[in-house]
């Protein structure tokens, strides 16, 4: 697991006036609408995510950020001026892409100096910051190399550094680690956090990878089809997701779809379709008399015997097993005719396999009522 | 070093590159043999080689063809270059049509553009000139100019312009720091193949010819059907390696171009 990296702005005081804002913007290309409605305020010094699945506008929304699309409807505010049809160069923004986008024919040096060169930049000045730049990202003894000689992950320091060493007020990440290896994306997560503090300047990232955004971000905005789901830190998107979408896209979940039966402000019984009834937390957003109930495979505890619960507790047996080192992967099947995912801690007692009849039970706060999607 | 015993692809090789080279080799010995008659052989000489550089209609013509070449390279390779960027980098109504459209000269014979070119100019009472000759001559230099830049063009990163308009820069800026550098071995290399094909044509150039303009390829065919004399002969070796020395620079355009994308 990446290590949880909490920025120095996290615990500072949020500026007054966000840093990037955008206020009901839509962007539609002929008849299909990327981004719907959007509103959005990124505050100064945040380590922001955007994470959806591929396809739901993230990338629109961040190139609409960078100046590179231009919104059809709303505007984009950039430390309180409003850009929105400001072209991208004149923007105090600098982008890192997902392809790196590096130019091929010039030094990493020159790569790195090119926007100082284009604002004209003294000489002086562009080689003192060069040199700041390739130290932050660790690249000195790469200086005079082309990119094509660089392995990819060499490849996206340079690319890091050609965004920094303008000192952008923000510093747009499109899907930063999404080209690199598994093991460097790790080691990557760490370095992406490490700069982001030592700058203490805004990082929008963009990323479909939920548990990078979980590891790196101060606050994660989940999109779906052009439209936000839900803001919030990374505890309050997993713990307490205000939608069905945001519940099963961020980690694994169950949801049961049913009814409430006595509408309550914080706890209530649910009906589920195939008959379960089920004592579940209210999550401030639902309304509706269908709704799902989420509950999180770790959640959940199999027991051989009955275990001492009044609520949320179901006989059923295993249907699937898998063996994954840390933990048990199971498919209990209910009686009812429901299958659920639990995580079974591997521990020497557990002496489950397929088709062993257990219980299973879980805690009323450790499930929430959400609206059905 | 072991000798090989003789393998029948090898023997196949053989025979494949007397038959395509063994005609060039034959007329490479011809144009140094001191006879009157180009297929004869008459001892070692450098005659027909001085002939040939005081031979002053030659010369001339040898002048036309490439003064032809380069200019009508030279359009091209602007032209060619924004059409490659246009077809590749924005979206228009029409598009699929244009891109079929530009590359359409390399399929169609070169005496249809050649006859069309002819009636045309015919039609619109344009007096035929070495000008003629070079507009004939950018129709296929553009296509071919085209072709080799478009698919160098789709080769790069799609964000590349993007990344310079990020980095501050304005879009000229962007084509001219980023965008033409990284293009320069394919706009080179499409630049040498027209040039080439420029200097080899005599179908286009005879039909769009007037009496002022005589390209090289002309000169030689209007020779040759009076009989080869050995000053041709002097004069093929000298285009074979020219056109030779043309292909070794592309080719090493090209190595170039790809070895500083993927070199380790």
């Amino acid at each position: 697991m990446a290590q949880m990296v909490h920025s120095a702005a996290a615990t500072a005081t949020p500026a007054a006036q966000p840093d990037v804002e955008l206020r009901r913007v839509v962007k539609a290309f002929g008849a299909e609408v990327a981004v719907c409605d959007l509103d959005l305020a990124v505050r100064q010094g945040e380590f922001f995510s955007i994470l959806g699945p591929s396809g739901c506008g993230k990338t629109t929304t961040l190139r609409l950020i960078a100046g590179f699309e231009t919104p059809s409807a709303g505007d984009v505010l950039i430390q309180g001026a409003n850009v929105s049809t400001v072209p991208a160069h004149r923007r105090p923004v600098n982008t890192v892409f997902q392809s790196y986008a590096l130019f091929d024919h010039m030094t990493v040096k020159d790569n790195i100096a090119f926007g100082l060169k284009i604002r004209r930049m003294g000489t002086a000045q562009v080689r003192d910051r060069v040199a700041e730049a390739l130290r932050l990202v660790r690249m000195e003894s790469m200086a005079n190399r082309y990119p094509a000689q660089l392995s990819g992950g060499q490849q996206q320091r340079v690319a890091l550094a050609r965004a920094l060493v303008n000192h952008p007020a923000v510093m747009l990440l499109d899907e930063p680690l999404g080209a690199l290896d598994q093991k460097l994306r790790k080691q990557m997560q760490v370095e992406l956090a490490n700069l982001h503090r030592q700058l203490g300047i805004t990082f929008i990232m963009v990323t479909h990878d939920q548990e990078e955004a979980l590891a790196l971000s101060d606050r994660i905005a989940v999109m779906n089809n052009g439209q936000i789901e839900q803001i919030g830190t990374p505890s309050d998107i997993y713990d307490r997701p205000s939608t069905a979408f945001v519940a099963d896209f961020i980690g694994d979940t169950n949801l049961l779809p049913g009814r409430i039966d006595q509408p309550h402000p914080r706890q209530v019984q649910v009906t589920t379709d195939s008959g379960l009834r089920v004592l579940a937390c209210m999550s401030g957003s639902t309304v509706a008399q269908a709704v799902v109930v989420s509950v999180r495979p770790e959640k959940i505890n199999l027991s051989l015997s009955a275990p001492a619960a009044a609520n949320n507790c179901y006989q059923g047996h295993i249907s699937h097993l898998m063996y994954l080192g840390t933990h048990l992967h199971c498919v209990v099947r209910l009686g009812s005719g429901e299958t659920l995912m639990v995580r079974h801690p591997n521990r020497a007692e557990s002496l489950i396999g397929v088709d062993t009849a257990v219980y299973v039970h879980w805690a009323a706060d450790d499930c929430l009522v959400l609206d059905a999607a | 070093m072991p000798s090989r015993p003789v393998t029948w692809p090898s023997l196949f090789t053989a025979l494949m590159y007397a038959f395509m080279y063994f005609p060039i080799i034959v007329l490479g010995a011809y144009s140094f043999s001191d006879s009157r008659y180009s297929a004869s052989w008459g001892g070692f000489s450098l005659r027909w080689y001085r002939a040939l550089f005081s031979d002053r209609r030659l010369l001339a013509a040898l002048q036309d063809s490439l003064i032809i070449a380069i200019v009508a390279v030279a359009i091209s390779a602007v032209l060619g270059t924004l059409m490659a960027i246009g077809l590749a980098r924005y979206r228009f109504p029409g598009k699929g049509l244009y891109r079929g459209m530009s590359y359409l000269p390399l399929i169609i014979p070169d005496i249809a553009i050649a006859v069309a070119t002819l009636v045309f100019l015919a039609s619109v009472a344009v007096p035929l000139s070495l000008g003629t000759i070079i507009a004939a001559h950018m129709v296929f230099c553009l296509a071919y100019i085209a072709v080799v830049v478009s698919s160098r063009i789709q080769r790069l990163d799609p964000n590349l312009e993007e990344a310079a308009l990020d980095l501050g820069a304005t879009h000229t800026q962007a084509m001219f720091k980023v965008l033409l550098p990284q293009l320069a071995p394919g706009i080179l290399a499409g630049c040498l193949l027209a040039f080439v094909l420029s200097m080899d044509d005599l179908l286009i150039s005879s039909f769009t010819a007037g009496g002022g303009a005589n390209p090289l390829p002309i000169e030689i065919f209007s020779r040759v059907r009076t009989g080869v004399k050995p000053d041709i002969n002097a004069l093929s070796v000298m285009l074979i390696l020219g056109s030779a020395l043309l292909a070794g620079i592309a080719e090493y355009v090209r190595y170039w171009g790809d070895r500083q994308r993927q070199s380790t």
